[in-house]
């Protein structure tokens, strides 16, 4: 039994080097791929990837690429507008679904969760399907409105999440002070869930500034969106513009997602469980 | 029963009504049409014939596209093997990491995983193609590398090394690639439940285990693993859903013989124009993702 | 100027199949110190949210100051509260939270500032008008909660067990501090507690609450000597049960016949016929011990245990097979405060009426 234990402990040992090793060999493989994205953008070599010089050409070509100005316009419209009306929305009703109960709560809170669960690519042939049949014109309004459909799902998790751990004998002591519902809301509710509404609406923008599958579906003729103009570079061919492209939306993503992150954990660390 | 106040119940349509308004015009009515538009006929022009047959179901059956849906499944199933043998050890080594770490560790797992899906799998064709980096350095440096030391220890096996090693490796356009593509975009959602699992458990029940069996391995099979099964299956399903629906990793990695359902539904809709095909194919995904979820909520509520 | 501050007449709150306040009606006069006393669950505090109009009644009416409350919302009502975990505004400062309801009455911003500055002397924190309330220790959010109540000089001051929160030797001072500033003040405050020790101390008027029902309603002296049922008898104090059955009924007195056994004489505060079934209850300090029978009609008894607790020694003392009462005697004098030991013969005795007749 002595032996089994001193043979276990060193076995343990070499298991966590393993353990350990294989943990740092996971964040390399999350991170390689993009990491050699970014150093590429950098490569003087227009065709191979063979390695030929630091270079700053490609992202000046892009600043000069009119396709691409246009297509980033566009996709800030689209995320703008989009996040704009998700949170509105989705912090009434956040608000809504942790202060109330009422009739067919459960059936809209599964209605409110099912565009965060549903795949891209059902959720885009449901929405081609709705503007083809009604005739609805297929251009940044159509782009906006699907980007809303799921945005709202997003933004309401976020916030429900913070409101979960507002203390509501704050707003009862509001009103104890003589302030009614939207004094209470406007100078206690509001300032201290502002992170998470915050973080949710960074949220709803990286979403929609990244999203290709449903904007693809929904898009019309002269409304592309930046991973739409990426795609159809793509289609014709590698280049190192794709790549400067690419590791610019990379970083804005992930500065944009962090802070989102950062403004939810101020809170409370529920936020990373969420999603 | 009480006397609600009239106020509230205005207060709480005012606050819903939008959402509902968006959620059931543009969600839930669109999801209705699909499913109506599965039994029709495609017209013409592309347009819808509404005489209802079950014919858009049927066509399942072809061979062809049995193939196609079984190829999927396939890719799908190894995706989610593969993400389980890669995920949970990387959850077990965060989870016993400092509390302090934790928290840091995960927001870098989940980082990658918000940025643009286009521009992740776009990076993995760079490393995958035939003049891509990986084949690079395969026929580049390895083999030259080998090389040398051919010349240094003279040894039979270095003829078919250096054979194999001059010609790039068919990597991209293949199942493996889309594998590999799937794998690097899920593997987060994968990882995220097993920790919560494995954050949850009894580290006291472990001791006990360890203590009776005196063998990690046994331990680990008779104590961890069932107990973590909830965080296992969540996993699963979160991985396995997207992978089978998965449209732009087929696209970019796997090439023309390496279409899944996905690709099936685009060219419906974007080419051939059979909508009531190209829906009865979506509903039929749906109903399949609605199942898994259906697990996973109830594996949620343990 | 009505007769009571706060009236409540056969009120009641439903919560579904549950019955939180259970016809209840209470009237509380200008400046009285009114405790609200129960285990958890027994409804006071939700019917100090009835008060305050966080809750509505199922059925009844709420007054206050001679107005009814129907559907008033809280912030039209001229009560206060101070909550349980004062729900001070994390994101305001001091002043901020005292000012807030002056603020929302739209004080002007001179009287404002004066009141606040004076609020914060009354409960003793002058100077920490610009702290953030996390940096002030559980007493000190205490106070702040109380000025910024008082600040608004409501009709009623409602407290949800402020003191809770509070270590035992902190919330004993805090007791005494909260009774002389009702005095000062002069507000009527209607105070909710768990603990019968600090009704009993602060308190003109307590209500005894169980199961949604008010059992008993009065001043401290009346429930703690005359409780008037074997809950509140247990709930106040330590009491002694014994039971019995009526042997004799005669004017004013009455016989009971404990466990077959013991003949004790009682007052006749209840109306009971020959052979009922009844319960008698006496305090533990009410009993006196002796070595040898009085005068005094005394009962036999052996001492079982023995526990000296510093103020005082209890005694354990068997009287019967089936009874058993507990004895406190407070350790006067110098020297050994044990005056009988295990397994000793004693008399018990007391004066007559500190047994009571109890009605269940």
């Amino acid at each position: 039994m002595q032996e089994g234990r001193k043979r276990n402990r060193r076995r343990g040992q070499w298991l966590n080097r393993l353990l350990t090793a294989h943990g740092v060999a996971g964040y390399i493989f999350l991170y390689l791929p993009i990491v050699i994205l970014v150093i590429f953008s950098f490569n003087a070599s227009r065709h191979s990837a063979v390695w030929r010089g630091f270079t700053l050409d490609w992202y000046a070509r892009l600043f000069t690429d009119q396709a691409i100005g246009a297509s980033l316009i566009n996709s800030l419209i689209v995320a703008g507008g989009s996040t704009l009306i998700s949170t509105v929305f989705g912090t009434m009703v956040a608000l809504a679904m942790e202060r109330y109960k009422f009739w067919g709560k459960l059936a809209f809170d599964a209605l409110l969760y099912l565009p965060i669960i549903i795949p891209d690519i059902s959720m885009a042939v449901m929405l081609l399907l709705f503007f083809v049949l009604t005739k609805t014109h297929l251009g940044l309004t159509s782009i906006i409105i699907s980007h809303v459909a799921f945005d709202i799902s997003f933004v309401a998790v976020v916030v429900r999440a913070r409101l979960a751990y507002f203390d509501i004998s704050l707003e009862e002591a509001a009103q104890d002070l003589y302030a009614n519902e939207w004094q209470t809301f406007r100078r206690v509710t509001l300032p201290l869930i502002m992170p998470g509404i915050l973080a949710g609406s960074l949220l709803a923008f990286t979403l929609s500034i990244d999203d290709f599958v449903i904007t693809f579906f929904t898009a019309g003729p002269g409304s592309t969106t930046l991973p739409l103009r990426i795609y159809g570079m793509l289609k014709l061919g590698v280049t190192p513009e794709i790549n400067a492209l690419s590791s610019m939306m990379l970083v804005a993503s992930m500065f944009l997602v962090m802070v989102s992150l950062l403004l939810q954990r101020g809170g409370g660390g529920k936020g990373i469980e969420m999603m | 029963m009480t006397r609600t106040s009239r106020r509230q119940t205005w207060r709480l349509l005012f606050l819903i009504s939008p959402s509902l308004f968006w959620l059931i015009v543009f969600f839930f009515l669109p999801l209705i049409l699909v499913f109506a538009i599965s039994f029709g006929q495609r017209g013409t022009y592309g347009g819808v014939k509404w005489v209802l047959n079950l014919e858009n179901y049927l066509r399942f059956f072809d061979p062809l596209y049995l193939r196609i849906f079984g190829r999927s499944v396939f890719i799908a199933l190894a995706t989610t093997v593969i993400c389980l043998l890669v995920g949970y050890p990387l959850a077990y080594f965060i989870a016993n990491r400092p509390p302090r770490w934790r928290n840091g560790l995960l927001l870098f797992l989940m980082i990658p995983f918000w940025t643009n899906f286009l521009v992740r799998t776009y990076a993995w064709l760079l490393l995958l193609r035939d003049a891509g980096l990986i084949n690079l350095f395969w026929t580049g440096p390895l083999h030259n590398l080998l090389a040398q030391l051919a010349l240094v220890v003279p040894l039979p096996i270095w003829g078919p090394l250096l054979n194999v090693t001059s010609t790039p490796l068919k990597l991209f356009a293949t199942d493996g690639a889309i594998i590999i593509g799937l794998v690097y975009a899920w593997l987060p959602d994968m990882v995220l439940p097993c920790y919560a699992a494995i954050e949850r458990l009894d580290y006291s029940l472990v001791e006990a285990a360890q203590d009776l069996y005196a063998n990690r391995l046994k331990s680990f099979l008779r104590v961890i693993l069932p107990l973590t099964m909830s965080g296992i299956v969540a996993g699963s399903v979160l991985v396995f859903i997207p992978s089978l629906g998965a449209y732009v990793t087929p696209d970019l990695l796997g090439g023309a013989k390496s279409i899944m359902i996905g690709n099936v539904i685009y060219s419906q809709f974007m080419s051939a124009r059979d909508y009531p095909f190209g829906s009865a194919i979506s509903f039929v995904l749906m109903a399949v993702m609605l199942v898994g979820t259906l697990i996973y909520f109830r594996m949620g509520k343990e | 100027m009505a007769e009571y501050a706060v009236e409540l007449r056969e009120v009641s709150k439903h919560f579904g199949p549950v019955v939180a306040v259970d016809t209840v009606s209470l009237s509380i006069g200008d400046g009285e110190f009114f405790s609200l006393l129960g285990p958890s669950g027994c409804g006071k505090t939700t019917t100090l949210r009835l008060i305050a109009g966080f809750e509505l009644p199922t059925q009844g009416d709420v007054y206050i100051d001679g107005q009814l409350q129907g559907e008033t919302p809280p912030y039209r009502r001229p009560v206060n509260t101070v909550f349980q975990n004062y729900a001070l505004f994390p994101h305001m400062t001091v002043f901020q939270n005292v000012a807030f309801g002056l603020e929302m009455q739209k004080v002007p911003k001179e009287e404002i500032r004066q009141r606040v500055l004076a609020a914060l002397e009354m409960v003793q924190l002058p100077g920490m008008e610009n702290r953030k309330p996390d940096q002030l220790s559980g007493g000190q959010q205490q106070r702040i909660a109380l000025a910024r109540a008082l600040v608004n000089r409501p009709k009623v001051l409602l407290l949800d067990e402020p003191l809770g929160a509070l270590d035992l030797k902190l919330r004993k001072a805090m007791q005494l501090e909260l009774k002389a500033l009702q005095h000062r003040v002069g507000i009527t405050f209607i105070y909710v507690t768990h603990d019968q020790e600090e009704a009993l101390t602060m308190s003109e008027r307590i209500a005894v609450m169980h199961k949604g029902r008010v059992l008993q309603m009065g001043p401290p002296a009346e429930i703690y000597e005359q409780p008037a049922d074997r809950f509140v008898a247990d709930f106040i104090g330590e009491t002694n049960f014994l039971e019995g059955r009526v042997s004799e009924v005669r004017a004013g007195e009455v016989t009971v016949l404990v466990d077959g056994a013991l003949e004790v004489p009682v007052p006749a505060t209840a109306n009971v016929v020959g052979g009922q079934q009844t319960t008698l209850a006496i305090r533990p300090e009410k009993i006196s011990l002796h070595a040898s029978p009085h005068d005094l009609p005394a009962l036999p008894g052996r001492i079982e245990e023995v526990i000296y607790i510093g103020t005082d020694t209890r005694y354990l003392v068997r009287l019967t097979e089936q009874t058993m009462v507990m004895v406190r005697e407070q350790n006067l004098g110098a020297g050994d405060m044990v005056r009988f030991h295990t397994g000793q013969p004693v008399y018990v005795s007391w004066v007559f009426g500190c047994a009571r007749l109890l009605t269940e």
